[in-house]
């Protein structure tokens, strides 16, 4: 059976650390980083990348659009 | 050649705007100018030229949509009267922040408040002093017959324009409703987007191509520093146009040794009241800024030389007279008479008024 | 289960969804979490789909998105406080063959500017409003609004909106859609990706009847201001599905395609 992954990249110097990517994420991919980014924010990051699975939901709600959002059949 | 026609001075208003090619106009009912938007209507210039006519909820929707009109590069212009415009200055100020040309009408009644549906002059400060928020200045034309009133919108666009910058036409209820000849000026097509590009740039909000930055009319900037460049911007725009555009008619000022000082229906008034003080021996001639801004501050304080004294005669309490006073700084006396709150003075008040002035009264 | 690495996955060929080249590289100053920032994209993310860029015009308002004009690349005009559909009047009426629309938050569009979106609205003015609607005044920092709930704190109603005191929250979609100008009238959300579809569903039908010409469109998107709320993005999100949506309940209230708007119209007139 065909398997997809996914894999999502954060601008994380723009991303303000509001959170909602980690909720709207099925697979519980993605966590605020325990790191800065310039501006002070806790940048979203993939904690849990093999279970990505690319469906963009993250980048949807993203209100600063800072995530770009990949897939690949395996 | 233009055709001769019979018009309210309202009347002229609607009818230059479609033959100079105005492109949008946007108002609201009041007395004494309300025939400019009936005119309009009636005419149904969309029909012909295209010019879009719009009654607006309020003046504050008629200005605001000048705002959008303006923005867009179009000729668009409003009109109202005293109260209205009182209501619009929000907006004016936007207008001037923004840079954006366009064409008010002012036809001003008595105030303050409601005030009253006849003539006044009490809206020289409003007009020439700012009114709205901010450092800001309107090319104000002060039409004093039916014929200029037709002239003016075609002028105020071109200045406008020219300058990029709010003009506005600061009539009165006399001129508005009284009714005279006027040669009527062949019809100008309205400007094609190109044709206004090619008068005052590349800025106008018509959709972003690819080969350019995105347009954006707007009077903002949070960074005080860039706001304050701005406004050394606008102020040497505003010298350009004291320099370059001042506009004035003189009656007998040659050997005049008093001078009245009067725009739009006082200087009629004053006109007459020279040729009576003549008859009577005294040496009496007239001054009359077209420009209200830019004032003729220039020419007033040569005749400051040449007269022994002046006399700003207005519908108003005094409020050319500041501008009399500023450009004679001292030389000579200067003094006011005006009749207010909708009356009109007659010549007669006027010359009984000049002499007394020059008996050393008031 | 990582034969496959990330680097492999993260490649031009791959790429599924980002960012529009119709926003700018300007970062929002949106604080984060607000949903300005999805609406903007939403709205950049229809102009793109549309091929509209070079026809489009957009108002922006006074209040948090006054600096619209910074993120989405088209061009702008910036409107007085509440006055943005004058503006939209007179540019779709002079331009009548581009797209024109204004974005506005409650305090411009429901209190200063009640009079110009009714009338504009009531005109039937061929324009698309996008309506954000978070129940406070955020840039001057999070006083009451017209649409503010009963009971909810603000820095004007620090005890709670009550009615004696400061009236009652204004529907003004539900008047919006009385009007016989209005061709479509909707309710949505953008703080789920579910939500967020169906908001740029009824954004992209908002500027496509533009073009139909069958009168103005006016789509409300019920949304968050954390920082006037005074809790996180998450729990604001939770916060307005609880009480928001209560009282702003989403979806259409009226689609004149649907609702055999032409026999209303033949008929009152």
């Amino acid at each position: 059976m065909a398997k997809v992954r996914g894999a999502i990249e954060v601008d994380k110097e723009k991303c303000k650390g509001c959170g909602v990517c980690v909720t709207a994420c099925p697979t519980h991919v993605i966590q605020l980083a325990k790191q800065v980014n310039g501006k002070g924010y806790n940048y979203a990051h993939m904690e849990n990348p093999e279970a990505c699975i690319g469906c963009a939901n993250c980048a949807l709600v993203c209100p600063d659009s800072v995530i770009a959002v990949y897939k690949v059949k395996v | 050649m233009g055709e001769l026609k019979l018009m309210k001075g309202n009347e002229a208003i609607a009818e230059a705007a479609i033959h100079c090619g105005c492109d949008g106009y946007f108002g609201y009912p009041i007395t004494p100018q309300s025939e400019i938007m009936e005119t309009l209507m009636v005419e149904k210039p969309w029909e012909t030229t295209g010019m879009v006519v719009l009654q607006a909820e309020s003046e504050v929707a008629s200005i605001n949509m000048l705002y959008g009109g303006a923005a867009c590069g179009k000729k668009v212009m409003t009109s109202s009267s005293s109260p209205g415009i009182s209501l619009m200055l929000e907006g004016i100020s936007y207008l001037a922040g923004a840079e954006l040309p366009c064409l008010l009408v002012n036809v001003v009644r008595g105030g303050p408040g409601l005030g009253t549906i006849q003539p006044s002059q009490a809206d020289y400060y409003q007009t020439t002093k700012g009114g709205g928020h901010g450092d800001y200045q309107l090319i104000a034309l002060a039409p004093a017959s039916v014929q200029e009133m037709y002239d003016f919108v075609d002028l105020g666009f071109e200045l406008a324009f020219k300058y990029r910058n709010p003009a506005i036409i600061l009539s009165d209820g006399v001129i508005g409703q009284m009714m005279e000849k006027v040669i009527v000026s062949d019809v100008k097509p309205r400007w094609t987007d190109a044709e206004i590009q090619k008068i005052s740039g590349s800025w106008a909000t018509t959709g972003k191509t690819k080969d350019r930055a995105r347009h954006i009319a707007t009077s903002l900037d949070l960074e005080a520093e860039k706001q304050e460049i701005h406004n050394h911007k606008l102020q040497a725009k505003y010298r350009e146009i004291e320099n370059k555009e001042v506009r004035f008619e003189e009656f007998q000022t040659k050997d005049a040794e008093y001078l009245l000082v009067a725009y739009g229906s006082s200087a009629r008034i004053c006109q007459k009241a020279v040729e009576i003080c003549r008859s009577k021996g005294i040496k009496a001639g007239l001054l009359r800024p077209i420009t209200v801004w830019p004032y003729p501050t220039k020419r007033v304080a040569e005749l400051a030389h040449q007269v022994k004294g002046m006399l700003s005669v207005e519908m108003s309490a005094g409020q050319m007279v500041t501008d009399v006073r500023l450009a004679v700084s001292g030389k000579v006396p200067v003094s006011h008479f005006g009749r207010y709150g909708g009356v009109i003075p007659s010549p007669g008040e006027v010359v009984v008024a000049l002499e007394k002035f020059i008996n050393g009264g008031n | 289960m990582s034969e496959i690495q990330i680097q492999d996955i993260i490649k031009k060929e791959n790429f599924v969804y980002g960012k529009t080249k119709i926003l700018t590289d300007n970062v929002m100053h949106y604080c984060p979490g607000c949903s300005h920032g999805v609406t903007h994209k939403l709205v950049a993310e229809v102009i793109e789909e549309l091929d509209i860029q070079e026809k489009t015009i957009g108002v922006s308002p006074v209040g948090c998105s006054v600096l619209a004009y910074n993120y989405i690349d088209i061009d702008w005009q910036q409107a007085a406080h509440g006055r943005a559909p004058a503006l939209a009047t007179a540019t779709k009426r002079l331009m009548p063959d581009h797209y024109v629309f204004t974005y506005q938050g409650d305090g411009d569009l429901a209190s200063i500017g009640a009079a110009e979106i009714l009338h504009a609205c009531n005109r039937g003015e061929n324009i698309t409003v996008i309506f954000v609607n978070n129940a406070i005044y955020g840039m001057t920092g999070g006083q009451m609004a017209p649409t503010t709930l009963i009971g909810m704190p603000t820095a004007t109603s620090p005890y709670g909106r009550q009615a004696a005191l400061h009236g009652y929250p204004l529907k003004i979609t539900e008047l919006i859609a009385q009007l016989p100008g209005v061709a479509y009238v909707t309710r949505q959300s953008v703080h789920t990706p579910a939500a967020v579809r169906k908001a740029k569903k009824a954004i992209k039908k908002g500027f496509e009847n533009q073009a139909r010409k069958i009168g103005t469109s006016f789509i409300e998107i019920v949304s968050t201001c954390s920082s006037g709320w005074k809790i996180s993005p998450v729990e604001s999100n939770r916060w307005m599905e609880e009480h928001m949506f209560k009282f702003y309940p989403l979806g259409d209230l009226k689609d004149a395609e649907k609702d055999n708007e032409e026999d209303y119209r033949k008929f009152i007139e």
